[in-house]
């Protein structure tokens, strides 16, 4: 029992510096968006307990926005979730990263946000994959309710995350977790084959689902190189 | 706004999350299984890092946007620390917006 958890702290992970820069950032959209919530008129609980219970910044956004605009709940809903629809094949690309346990998994699932998959997805060591999710997972999941809960109380007092040039540096930070993994090849061929796919249907799908098409753009890694030539 | 919704969307978001994990777990992949579907998650990384890179509510999410994240990425491919290209794509953005660049 106790040796997986001992080979899970000894390998090496994340460097803790890069983490918390991703937590930082997070923590920051975070009390803007509890800022936003509350200046609409949502009540400060209200949104906090979404926060830990969604845990999607992105879909939380929209959900204020939707609501407080005046939008039916179920387009808020749908809207939500369609944009959260990427999470379905990130857990199955990393599902077994996770934790063997189940109960492990079942609160690991909750815990899984882009940056934590992209952390995950930059180590090659199982171990070192696992202890990377858990650790970036746990640290996000932290720091975003109590943000949440922070802007909400401060209101206006919080500034604009764009003045800080925040919305520039989350996609950043999840682009220098792939781009080593974009030295192959074959990888690079489906990523920049998603990516164009994802930008050429943005404007006819609802949010959420062009990232869904760019998955066609794996067929482009095909066919993939033999065993030992992944680094 | 109602509770509703909230309860809806985190269980709507969570099936999401833990389909896919409990689908893994029930399935053999070959090593060649294992390697696309890590590219697939890279493609659909790679393709939210498009889209919310220039794209904002439908819109050109921007020059500055676009330029701080440009520049993350170069910090990246040269191998530059992690923070720097996190920090270097933060100050390019902001630093464009108060010269008055959307």
């Amino acid at each position: 029992m106790r040796s997986p958890e001992r080979t899970l702290w000894r390998s090496s992970g994340p460097p803790l510096r890069d983490v918390l820069s991703v937590a930082v950032a997070m923590s920051l959209v975070g009390a803007s968006l509890g800022a936003i919530a509350v200046s609409k008129g949502m009540s400060l609980w209200l949104v906090t307990a979404m926060s830990a219970l969604v845990f999607a910044g992105g879909s939380e956004f929209m959900a204020v926005g939707l609501i407080t605009g005046g939008a039916a709940p179920i387009t808020a809903v749908l809207g939500g979730v369609m944009l959260n629809a990427r999470h379905f094949p990130y857990g199955l690309a990393i599902g077994n990263s996770l934790a063997t346990s189940r109960r492990a998994r079942l609160f690991g699932s909750h815990v899984m946000v882009d940056e934590a998959v992209a952390f995950a997805l930059a180590e090659n060591d199982p171990a070192a994959r696992r202890r990377a999710y858990w650790t970036v997972g746990l640290v996000l999941y932290g720091v975003w309710a109590p943000s949440v809960f922070l802007g909400g109380l401060l209101g206006r007092h919080v500034g604009d995350p764009a003045t800080f040039g925040l919305d520039a540096a989350l996609p950043a930070a999840l682009l220098a977790l792939i781009i080593p993994s974009l030295r192959e090849r074959s990888t690079l061929r489906a990523v920049v084959v998603g990516a164009v796919l994802a930008l050429a249907t943005t404007p006819l799908l609802p949010e959420g689902m062009p990232v869904m098409v760019a998955l066609v753009g794996v067929a482009a890694a095909l066919p993939l190189p033999t065993g030992e030539e992944r680094r | 706004m109602s509770i509703g919704v909230v309860v809806l969307l985190a269980a709507g978001t969570y099936a999401l999350r833990l389909a896919g994990v409990l689908l893994r777990g029930r399935v053999r992949l070959s090593e060649r299984g294992r390697r696309l579907m890590s590219i697939a998650a890279m493609t659909l990384l790679g393709a939210f890092v498009a889209t919310s890179t220039l794209v904002e509510s439908g819109d050109f999410a921007g020059g500055a946007r676009v330029a701080g994240v440009a520049v993350g990425g170069v910090f990246a491919w040269c191998r530059a620390p992690f923070v720097l290209a996190v920090v270097g794509a933060a100050v390019t953005t902001a630093g464009l917006r108060l010269l008055g660049v959307g």
